[in-house]
């Protein structure tokens, strides 16, 4: 994981691709923005303490002038030197610089606050934004390149914000500053300054380039020799068992070489820009003095020593920023690429909800009708508000599910489900039978509407699917899915997560009622043992005995299994088993089975093959019409 | 630890020496040009001695072209040396990574593995071109221009040492108490990420749950815990620049007002006093490339530590001296073996199995999770050694062959299998690297991969993605299978092989195999009885012990798993489809 060795002292690093981001003043117009709409008054006293340190810095280079042309040299030619106008112009310009030191320390804590907290917004943005996103985005994006905006392209911001920004407009300051003063002092040697700079920007240009172009090469091998090393890595025991060793090595020795070259290359020319441009510099530096000599000695235009002094100071003030500036340019660029990502994550289109009826805890009435209740009572109501006339109606949830002629695709192109009718009557076992990808966990994701369908409608409890709030309709449907993800937290904790309020007494309850209380008590600190890693201390069984109590603990009218594939032992099948068919009693579900024994009861066994029901009936139904489902459950092909 | 990373320098030792050398004659260019630079305003410009000015100027010009020299050589050679060293330790951590037996791969696990290879040689990659570079030339650039500066005056440089005692102070100070908050914060900073992680990969579950607002609140606390922790640890590296400014600014003006006095009586030139405000710079400078210096490679030793513990990892299963090179048949004999995974473990994953398997026997093996049937067949192939008794292969105990040649005649499937990214030709040639394309094909219609793999756009060339992401569970077993089958082995293993192959499929496979290669030993792990029960003889394991062994129908007269087990997934199968392929 990148993060923890990208220490506050590191130099800029290219990280991700040092792609060109298209458009990139409209982007960086766009992150001052947002680092402004918090920290619009910080940045405001940042720039101005950042310009009164720049100040105070010239305003020292300039005072080596004074000292030598107005005291020193006045007072080697005086009997009887007097020191204190000196003393005087020292404290002068000790006040100025402590004003710099003091406006230096408040700026930098001042950006401490500025970049941590600009990047604190941006995580909580991404974060907030990446939970309202819809399933599809998670399926369309590698989980990879989720992670990286808030590692890398976080990191590549930290650098920007923190040292860059502060570091440009301290240069340019500085810049401006001395070249006015350069120019005051002596425009010929000014003119040699700025030609010796050119030839200095334009050797960086050139190295730049070619160090851009290595450090890209460099990125791409580092790409691959990873990809490399991870693949291997990871069946490094087939690797053994076929004894592959010496065409591994082989392999990955040819890989690493070519990395080795191009990374080679890429820090050669990032390493010789720094000497190559501190020389020009000093050459420069060389030829201001040899020229400013002349000119002091033939005394023109009343160039004296003490100029002459002062100039030289400023050569070199002036060198350095420009140097600077180059440098942090690279990380400017890098940070970019970074907040284009990010910027990217931020403008997705959250999932959208124009549902109106809600579900509501419910009183059953003498009569018949339900009222709302404020307890959880175990029997919910759809709650209709009616926008025309301003009336609200109750209807009682009851669990019943329709499917009429609805088609679904992932893209509008290409459809995988066609057609379905489907009908679940309150407190059926529906099981959905069918090879791989014959769309059967597609179409439990259509109800909670993980996906919207292109054609036809979903009606639960006769209403339309689309007009029940999200939220609502999740909340009355319990998953347990096909993979089990465990969060970081005790078992409690996670158990808890079906139903937040729940005690202790009713986690243990569900617990008991999904067969797992018996290995959670074994744990070592029972109920609050901690969970890592997606609960990787648990094996398989025991993760989805945990997934059955989650369900439990939320008490959802209706139910959606889908049944692990990965092999689990016998035994602990048969907990599963069990904790699942408790569960299902009395409740709406719809299972998609693997085993024979979930799938036997079932009142509506469907079979599904590339997207189509193909059979549907009950077991013994089924059997009878010798089909696919015949075929699958005996193991044999009919007729043959 | 230091010497075993030094050992991988190897022939890039000669450009880890150059540099800093390059580096120090660099440091000696920027000294004394300031030194030249005095003279050319005391005994030139105040003499009016023109000839003088060119004559030092000239002087300083080839200076300043001979330290670009050395300063372009010493960063080519540190980038080289720097490269190299890391080309080298990836090499060298790859190689021995390669001798690994399973129990060694099983101590670093693989993602432990992946980021030694990856990040932490980068990060040692960066720290050792900053030594060279920086770590010679610093302390040196240091020490010149204090020499230079106690030369030209010396009661005047004694006002830099107090500044660099106190600067010094200063930063250690901060660096000390800095890294230990930084280290505090990028766990949590970890943790952090770790989280986002969980919520990514999770997203179906919290969507289902609606738990949006729930994680949202968790996320926005702990993000707000790291925001206050970097803000106490950076707050504190905030003193830097202003300490070393005040620091630069005190020198300046103490230099100034006892230079102008010293000037005055004639102690001390103007020249002179200009070229000590230069070296002013240069040793605070120095001084806070030092400190970066510092907290670079305190950042850099863990991953130091990391990479020479996988260097210094030594396999724990190596060939024998004489090793035996022929196997003689597929007979197996298990001999009084206990095992544990660990050296010192109190109690054994395998109690006393004896064993005794005939050439070309079928051997079905069944019991629930952590009954230690892989653990049973990996001895076979000697992926871990036993910890006390023998198992013996063809009559030999299998310590005593040619690591190569035992594994080349017993093959194994394992549980977690993986292809590799190339074509299917290239991933089944691991089994033999000179099948022909007919060879290959015959052991996929073995394996009833055939099928498939001819309805594939590129057949027997198609791509597979990396980890075999693209074909289902059910085909990847079976693939494997085959590439197994193509060492044509007297030996083959299949641990839990066919568990998301269908049951027909399954049966066709097992029947191929009784056709074809009657005269191998094979034993199949499974979950469902009915890939057992054809088998000659069968294992039934319980908790680390041999509870049956015997046919189908003597084991479910006399053995009461067993019969638990098969009552359980009574009629036909237990399972519908290929599982495993989502």
């Amino acid at each position: 994981m990148p993060g923890p060795m990208n220490g506050p002292m590191k130099g800029p690093q290219p990280q991700g691709k040092p792609k060109g981001v298209e458009q990139p003043g409209k982007l960086f117009r766009r992150l001052m923005s947002y680092i402004f709409k918090n920290y619009g008054f910080a940045c405001v006293v940042v720039v101005i303490c950042i310009v009164i340190t720049a100040l105070s810095s010239v305003q020292g280079t300039m005072f080596m002038q004074t000292l030598i042309d107005d005291y020193i040299i006045p007072l080697t030619k005086s009997e009887h030197p007097d020191f204190s106008g000196l003393l005087h112009a020292i404290a002068k310009v000790a006040v100025f610089y402590l004003c710099g030191v003091a406006a230096a320390y408040a700026y930098t804590r001042i950006m401490v606050n500025v970049t941590q907290g600009t990047l604190k917004n941006f995580r909580d943005d991404m974060f907030l934004k990446m939970e309202s996103l819809p399933i599809k985005y998670f399926d369309t994006h590698a989980h990879g390149d989720i992670m990286s905006c808030y590692t890398n392209d976080i990191d590549t911001l930290r650098q920007m914000i923190s040292q860059s920004i502060p570091q440009l407009i301290s240069s340019v300051i500085t810049i401006v500053c001395v070249l006015v003063c350069m120019l005051r002092l002596n425009v010929l040697l000014t003119m040699v300054t700025l030609l010796m700079v050119a030839v200095m920007l334009g050797i960086t240009k050139i190295l730049a380039g070619l160090s851009g172009k290595y450090f890209m090469e460099q990125q791409k091998n580092i790409g691959i020799v990873n990809a490399h090393i991870e693949e291997m890595m990871n069946g490094q025991k087939v690797v053994k068992v076929f004894c592959h060793e010496e065409e591994s090595i082989d392999k990955f020795n040819q890989l690493n070489d070519e990395l080795f070259h191009s990374s080679d290359n890429a820090n050669k020319y990032a390493n010789i820009l720094m000497p190559i441009n501190a020389q020009i510099g000093n050459v420069s530096y060389v030829i201001c003095a040899i020229f400013g000599g002349i000119l002091a000695l033939n005394g023109y235009g009343g160039f004296t020593l003490g100029a002459l002094a002062s100039f030289l100071t400023f050569n070199k003030s002036f060198n350095m920023p420009i140097n600077q500036v180059s440098q942090q340019l690279n990380s400017v660029v890098m940070a970019l690429a970074g907040a284009e990502r990010i910027f990217a994550l931020l403008d997705e289109k959250p999932e959208t909800d124009e549902g109106y009826v809600e579900l509501v805890n419910a009183v059953e009435q003498p009569d018949g009708t339900v009222a709302e209740s404020e307890k959880r009572t175990g029997i919910w109501a759809w709650k209709h508000f009616h926008k025309a006339d301003d009336t609200i109606t109750y209807q009682k949830m009851e669990g019943d599910v329709v499917f009429d002629h609805v088609d679904f695709g992932y893209n509008d192109e290409k459809i995988v489900l066609h057609d379905i009718e489907l009908y679940a009557k309150p407190g059926q076992k529906i099981a959905f039978v069918g090879a791989t990808g014959a769309g059967k966990t597609t179409i439990t994701n259509l109800i909670n509407r993980f996906y919207d369908i292109q054609d036809g409608k979903i009606r639960y409890d006769g209403i339309n699917i689309n007009k029940i709030k999200k939220a609502d309709l999740r909340r009355s449907l319990g998953i347990v899915l096909q993979d089990t993800h465990l969060f970081t937290g005790t078992v409690m904790e996670n158990i808890r997560y079906g139903k937040l309020d729940a005690t202790d007494e009713e986690v243990i309850e569900a617990a008991k009622l999904a067969n797992a209380d018996g290995f959670i008590k074994r744990l070592p600190d029972g109920y609050n043992t901690m969970l890592t890693g997606d609960g990787k201390n648990l094996s398989q069984g025991q993760r989805q005995l945990l997934a059955i109590a989650r369900a439990a603990v939320a008490d959802p009218p209706v139910l959606i299994l889908d049944e692990a594939t990965s092999s689990i032992d016998t035994r602990t099948e048969k907990l599963v088993q069990q904790g699942m068919d408790r569960l299902m009693e009395g409740r709406t579900t719809f299972v998609i089975a693997h085993r024979l024994s979930t799938v036997r009861n079932s009142d509506c066994i469907m079979v599904l093959e590339q997207g189509h029901i193909i059979e549907k009936g009950t077991h013994d139904q089924l059997i009878e019409e010798q089909g696919k489902y015949y075929q699958l459950y005996t193991g044999k092909i009919a007729n043959a | 630890m230091l010497k075993t990373l030094g050992s991988q320098i190897k022939e890039f030792k000669k450009d880890s020496v150059l540099t800093p050398i390059f580096m120090i004659l660099e440091v000696v260019m920027e000294t004394i040009i300031p030194f030249l630079m005095a003279s050319i305003i005391d005994d030139g410009v105040e003499k009016g001695d023109i000839h003088h000015i060119y004559v030092v100027g000239g002087c300083m010009v080839v200076m300043a072209v001979l330290g670009l020299v050395f300063g372009v050589l010493g960063g080519k050679y540190g980038a080289r040396a720097s490269a190299g060293f890391a080309r080298n330790l990836r090499k060298a951590m790859y190689e021995n990574i390669q001798t690994f037996s399973f129990s060694n791969i099983d101590k670093f696990s693989t993602a432990g593995l992946v980021t030694r290879l990856t990040t932490d040689v980068t990060n040692i990659q960066n720290a050792y071109q900053m030594i060279l570079r920086m770590c010679v030339r610093a302390p040196f650039s240091l020490i010149c221009a204090m020499t230079m500066a106690f030369l030209i005056n010396a009661k005047l440089a004694s006002i830099y040492l107090i500044a660099v005692i106190f600067l010094g102070g200063c930063l250690a100070f901060i660096i000390h108490h800095a890294t230990r908050y930084f280290n505090q914060v990028f766990e949590k900073y970890d943790d952090l990420n770790a989280s986002v992680q969980e919520n990514v990969s999770a997203i179906r579950v919290v969507k289902a749950y609606v738990r949006e607002d729930y994680e949202k609140k968790k996320f926005k606390k702990a993000s707000e815990n790291v925001y206050r922790m970097f803000v106490k640890a950076e707050s504190l590296l905030a003193w830097n620049t202003p300490l070393m400014q005040f620091t630069v600014y005190a020198c300046i003006l103490g230099i100034s007002w006892l230079g102008a006095k010293m000037i005055v009586v004639s102690s001390l030139t103007t020249g002179e006093l200009m070229s000590l405000l230069t070296y002013c710079m240069n040793i605070l400078m120095s001084l806070m490339m030092l400190s970066m210096v510092f907290v670079m490679i305190t950042m850099s030793m863990a991953s130091a530590r990391r990479i020479s513990e996988v260097l210094n990892e030594e396999a724990d299963i190596k060939n024998p001296m004489n090793p035996i090179m022929e196997v003689k048949d597929g007979s197996v004999v298990f001999e009084n073996v206990n095992f544990s995974y660990k050296k010192d473990a109190k109690s054994y994953v395998l109690k006393d199995i004896n064993l005794n398997i005939k050439s070309g026997e079928t051997i079905g093996i069944l019991g629930g999770t952590g009954s230690a049937k892989s653990s049973l067949v990996n001895l076979i192939t000697r992926l871990y050694d036993v910890s006390t008794g023998k198992v013996l292969v063809g009559g030999v105990d299998v310590r005593d062959y040619d690591l190569e040649v035992l594994r080349n005649e017993v093959s194994v499937v394992l549980q977690n299998n993986v292809l590799f990214s190339g074509s299917i030709l290239d991933n089944l040639r691991w089994g033999d690297k000179d099948a022909s394309e007919e060879e290959c094909r015959h052991a996929c219609e073995l394996a009833c991969a055939d099928e498939f793999i001819e309805k594939m756009p590129d057949k027997y060339n198609t791509h597979i993605e990396q980890g075999g992401t693209n074909v289902s569970g059910g085909q990847k077993q079976r693939l494997c299978i085959a590439r197994a089958l193509l060492k044509k082995p007297k030996i083959l293993i299949l641990d839990d092989s066919t568990s998301a192959v269908d049951t027909a499929t399954d049966a066709k496979i097992r029947k191929a195999f009784a056709e074809e290669i009657p005269n191998t030993t094979k034993f199949i792990i499974a979950q469902r009885v009915s890939s057992l029960q054809s088998a000659d003889r069968i294992i039934v394991m319980d908790d680390g012990c041999i509870s049956g062994f015997g046919t189908h129908e003597e084991l479910l007269d006399g053995n009461k798993i067993y019969r638990e087990v098969y009552e359980s997934q009574t009629a036909g199968s237990g399972d519908f489809d290929e599982k495993g392929g989502m």
